[in-house]
């Protein structure tokens, strides 16, 4: 298991973003979270990400408990095992492409010049290796979403996180970033993607759907 | 995953990368906000280096004129009256052996004026003297216009000025007419300026024989000049008084012109002193400019905060990172202000006909008073930003 939460609830003040989840996330599976909005997905993907602690319960990334870790370790845990993408994609403005993934490798310790030549193979992977030297203001949204993906992949994390990646997209540059994510879940990457649009959904093999802080569905093929 | 959970150490390199991204983006206010770092930064590196130059131009000044000329004045009487140098002085004080040149003037009660038709009272602090031949060489000084008074001229009614007596006197071309006591002098000559003697730069100067035939000049010298060897300075500075005046020894007054250039020196350090102090006030500002930019920039970028937080920076490395921006900024500034403050200085020594100089340890405190400001300015800031929860900044709204 990559991911592991056991009984875990999330409460900001006196309202409960989550009530008691229990969800497992094995290596290499690709997930679909959906459900309405403030059902706790997205508290869910933070938690998952260790971007956030959960109020009661065990978070386990990678074997690691979340909980006991001090804020440093968990970032290095972050560093290593887990990628991010978001729904406004978080670029640089006018940093090009081969520079916003070069740059997401700086925690890891790594020569400058490895970063930049694993920076050039992720792009390459997500189908962007003509577009190295573009500025966020020459790509489209689909590319621009793909230089994020490249940025949370280049690292070769475990786990792959994406809140709504297509929230922002049209349904063409959607299923793109839809296609890289299916490759990158091939070739053995742990993608769990928050998302609102059941087409997305349905290209997943396992479904987990959220109401009022609890998963209420786990179509997991298991 | 296994292994213990260790960030990975930023390189200095990628922490002045990651600084710097943030000033790439906003290169007007880099600008702005090192100016202010600059501006005091410039200022304390052009005070110490113009009152650097000035003092270095007032001892290569000391080194041209010299240590070695003594001043030799009747001091008081025990009973309070005012002492009188005896007539034979200067020739008792040529007997000492270092001595190489000894010459005497004598103050006179009587006044220089441009005409009989100005008023008495108005000498525009000048004065009258009697000048032996050899007072020329004595204090090493040149005459502008004219000539030096000679064994013919000392006997008549001729007058040589110092240089600023002849400003105040309008200026008067050698063979004008002043009017002297009570009686016309021609000037034969100007003097150049003689910065050990400004008492002599504000007299009209004339023979011994001429004194005491037109001005009742009773022969007694009132100031004498003598130049020694300048390794015997002190040992002859011991036996002066006794030399001059065996009997009262304690009514002569030795003094050494050049010691008060050398506090005049002094004194204008004393100056820099509060100018310093203001430009350690312009770089406070200036730091504050900085902090106030570095406030903004965190506020501003709380969304770049959390991304970097999800992509595995520590607190540690987000609150460097800050700091870092802050320091590039301090430095800009501070490399920025010592090029000004030493141009400036240049530039004011070269009007002033200074040798220009910024002393070696402003060169190294300036900058490290820059970077110790930007320190102290993205201290809060940074601190700031490394507290963060990175679910929050990632959730602060596009702006």
């Amino acid at each position: 298991m990559i991911v592991e939460l056991t009984g875990v609830t999330r409460r900001h003040g006196r309202t409960w973003a989550l009530r008691g989840v229990d969800l497992a996330v094995g290596a290499g599976e690709l997930v679909a979270v959906t459900g309405p909005s403030g059902s706790g997905k997205s508290t869910l993907l933070h938690l998952m990400g260790t971007l956030d602690r959960p109020s009661s319960g065990e978070v386990r990334v990678a074997g690691h408990p979340v909980g006991a870790l001090p804020d440093r370790r968990l970032s290095a845990l972050r560093a290593r095992a887990i990628g991010f993408v978001f729904q406004q994609f978080h670029l640089t403005a006018g940093v090009p492409a081969l520079d916003q993934v070069a740059g997401g490798m700086i925690y890891r310790g790594w020569s400058r010049r490895a970063r930049r030549e694993r920076a050039a193979a992720a792009l390459d992977r997500v189908g962007l290796g003509h577009r190295l030297r573009h500025r966020p203001h020459e790509l489209s949204g689909g590319e621009m979403q793909r230089v994020a993906i490249a940025r949370a992949v280049a690292g070769e994390p475990a786990l792959l996180l994406a809140d709504e990646p297509t929230g922002s997209l049209d349904s063409a540059a959607g299923e793109e970033v839809l296609a890289v994510l299916r490759d990158l879940h091939r070739a053995g990457t742990a993608v769990v993607v928050v998302t609102h649009d059941p087409d997305v959904a349905a290209r997943c093999p396992r479904r987990v759907r959220m109401r009022d802080g609890l998963v209420v569905e786990d179509g997991g093929l298991r | 995953m296994t292994g213990p959970l260790t960030p990975a150490r930023l390189r200095p390199r990628d922490l002045a990368e990651v600084g710097a991204a943030g000033l790439r983006a906003r290169p007007a206010r880099v600008v702005l906000s090192a100016l202010g770092v600059a501006l005091g930064i410039a200022t304390m590196v052009a005070v110490l280096g113009v009152s650097a130059s000035g003092q270095e131009r007032l001892r290569s000044e000391l080194d041209r004129l010299g240590t070695d000329l003594l001043r030799v004045q009747p001091g008081r009487t025990l009973q309070g009256g005012e002492a009188r140098l005896p007539v034979e002085s200067v020739a008792m004080v040529r007997r000492i052996g270092p001595v190489r040149a000894v010459s005497a003037t004598g103050e006179l009660p009587a006044t220089v004026r441009r005409t009989d038709r100005v008023p008495r009272a108005e000498t525009g602090g000048l004065t009258v003297r009697a000048a032996s031949l050899n007072l020329l060489g004595t204090l090493d000084g040149r005459v502008r216009s004219g000539t030096w008074l000679n064994a013919a001229t000392e006997r008549y009614p001729a007058a040589v000025l110092g240089s600023v007596a002849a400003r105040r006197l309008g200026g008067p071309r050698p063979g004008t007419p002043v009017w002297i006591g009570d009686r016309w002098f021609t000037v034969v000559g100007v003097l150049d300026p003689l910065p050990l003697a400004p008492e002599i730069e504000r007299a009209a100067l004339v023979g011994f024989p001429a004194a005491r035939a037109h001005l009742g000049f009773d022969g007694h010298p009132t100031t004498l000049y003598q130049r020694s060897a300048e390794a015997s300075v002190d040992a002859v500075r011991a036996v002066l008084p006794r030399t001059v005046n065996p009997e009262r020894p304690e009514e002569v007054e030795v003094s050494r012109p050049s010691d008060a250039l050398a506090a005049r020196a002094a004194a204008e350090g004393a100056l820099t002193g509060l100018l310093l102090g203001l430009g350690a006030v312009a770089l406070l500002v200036g730091g504050v400019g900085i902090a106030n930019t570095m406030v903004i920039s965190v506020l501003e970028r709380r969304r770049e905060i959390g991304l970097r937080r999800a992509l595995g920076a520590t607190r540690g490395q987000i609150r460097a990172q800050f700091l870092a921006e802050s320091l590039i900024l301090s430095a800009l500034g501070g490399v920025a202000g010592v090029a000004a403050g030493a141009l400036f200085t240049a530039g004011y020594a070269l009007w002033r006909d200074w040798p220009p100089v910024v002393p070696g340890w402003a060169l190294v405190a300036a900058p490290a008073a820059a970077l110790g400001a930007g320190a102290l300015a993205g201290l809060y800031p940074a601190v700031r930003a490394a507290r963060l929860a990175p679910t929050a900044a990632l959730n602060t709204p596009a702006g």
